[in-house]
């Protein structure tokens, strides 16, 4: 695998290499001494033009428990804030001898275009372009489903028959992107759920049902329910009355939490807006899953850049 | 080049039976004794060896799983390579004598590799070495302390093991 730039188009069966070598680096994660020597003398760069906290931590320490050395660097506070163009910034990063450039951007496509131009040789991981994809969210939250629903056994497996419903602010939303078409090349079934004005306008070209009633959808008893964050800093115009009626009829509140069924795993991507989407109650019941997969996340990113910086190089 | 037959069922039991009583022999027993298979088919030898001894000796000596692709020096010769798990018995390594376990001893880089995943799991009180078989070229200063079948071999014929769990019948030829 020479980059990772979106799950759409991704084929099954490296998907799921990647989360199998992922459960390897979960068990690297118990242990007493959690490094491994094989991306010594390899740099990562975490190249961040969008604020993050919990993507750019996981990546970091997914490259330091590899022994690959990690550079930061965030777009504030850096030349790009004087005027400096991607390209050049890219160019500057090959001149480092960068070997991964993990890129989180606000344009959609910028990953794509470092990958393309050839201003830099580096394998580019996308961690978050605009309202675009996001990866390896997708891969991590694959990965914690496979885990809850088959455990030790879980190498090899797909999702096949697992139904997902996502719910919330979809077309702000890259990490709903990256699902739809993970989820579905791994077996799932995904329904959408969402006011009408936080759907993209055609999603005709997606493999997916759409609901507009989460009660009728919480009815079909879902065995994941995927909440999304109401991504407030993009939305530019009104696209719901206000957070109380948004919480009312999109929330996964207590009553919509005791209508679940028990088995039923509640998601996050984070970071949550308690009360809001989701309420403490959903948020901390032993059904959700968010702390894990923030764990998954390293172990999922580790095998990302096992994947990316191992091999022989593909030219 | 013909394919010719080095070792067949009752070879490899016998080299195993023997194998085993070495080990218990060195070790003087079964205590604290941890051995170890290196995936693939060191894995089934391991759990052969570990058989034996338990019906020798009638105490539970349980065999684990020692996974080395991470710590391997030719990864990026290759194309990516799967990991697999690695499955160490409770109780740990620390203070144990492990006895690493693999189906073809050659240029010794692959327990190198092993090695170096052991330091990073515990600190075991001695490590040893048992192979089904020993073709020699070796690249490192390694030797195995339990040894099958020694085979000499050119660098030019291939040595393959087959194993009745993995392959449906216990073989091993050169050619």
């Amino acid at each position: 695998m020479r980059h990772l730039l979106s799950t759409q188009g991704l084929p099954r069966d490296e998907a799921i290499a990647i989360l199998d070598v992922a459960e390897d680096m979960a068990a690297v994660s118990e242990r007493e001494v959690k490094k491994l020597p094989t991306l010594r003398g390899k740099t990562v760069i975490n190249l961040f033009f969008e604020d993050s906290t919990r993507t750019r931590i996981s990546f970091e320490a997914a490259a330091k428990r590899l022994s690959a050395d990690v550079i930061n660097f965030a777009a504030k506070g850096s030349s790009v804030s004087k005027g400096e163009n991607l390209k050049d910034t890219a160019q500057t990063l090959a001149a480092m001898g960068a070997d991964a450039v993990v890129v989180r951007h606000w344009a959609s496509g910028a990953p794509k275009t470092l990958a393309d131009a050839g201003w830099i040789d580096a394998g580019i991981v996308n961690a978050g372009d605009g309202t675009h994809e996001h990866p390896t969210q997708a891969l991590l939250d694959a990965f914690t489903i496979r885990r809850r629903l088959h455990g030790a056994a879980a190498r090899g497996k797909g999702l096949d028959g697992v139904t997902v419903t996502i719910v919330g602010d979809i077309v702000h939303s890259r990490v709903a992107r990256s699902n739809v078409w993970l989820l579905t090349t791994l077996g799932a079934h995904v329904t959408l759920v969402a006011p009408a004005t936080l759907l993209p306008v055609n999603i005709s070209g997606w493999p997916v049902e759409v609901s507009y009633d989460l009660d009728h959808a919480i009815a079909q008893g879902p065995d994941v329910i995927m909440m999304l964050r109401v991504q407030a800093e993009r939305m530019k115009a009104a696209f719901f009355p206000n957070a109380r009626e948004y919480s009312r009829q999109w929330g996964l509140n207590d009553e919509r939490m005791a209508a679940l069924p028990t088995s039923s795993m509640v998601m996050h991507p984070g970071p949550m807006n308690r009360g809001l989407e989701i309420s403490a109650g959903a948020a901390d019941s032993p059904q959700s899953t968010v702390l894990e997969q923030v764990s998954n996340g390293v172990s999922v990113r580790m095998s990302v850049l096992y994947h990316l910086l191992s091999g022989a190089v593909e030219r | 080049m013909s394919v010719r037959t080095v070792l067949q069922h009752a070879d490899i039991t016998r080299a195993l039976t023997r194998i085993s009583h070495e080990i218990l022999e060195s070790n003087r027993g079964s205590d604290d004794l941890v051995i170890l298979g290196i995936p693939t088919r060191g894995v089934t030898l391991a759990k052969r060896i570990a058989a034996i001894i338990q019906s020798v000796d009638s105490t539970s000596v349980t065999s684990g799983v020692l996974d080395v692709t991470m710590y391997r020096d030719d990864l990026a010769q290759n194309p990516t390579r799967a990991t697999g798990p690695t499955d160490i018995p409770a109780g740990g390594i620390d203070g144990k004598t492990v006895v690493l376990v693999d189906d073809v001893l050659y240029s010794g880089r692959t327990i190198r590799a092993a090695l170096d995943a052991l330091g990073d799991l515990g600190r075991p009180r001695a490590v040893r070495l048992a192979v089904l078989v020993d073709r020699g070229h070796r690249e490192f200063p390694i030797r195995a302390d339990f040894v099958g079948k020694n085979l000499p071999s050119s660098m030019e014929e291939r040595i393959n093991v087959r194993l009745e769990e993995t392959d449906g019948s216990d073989e091993v030829t050169i050619g």
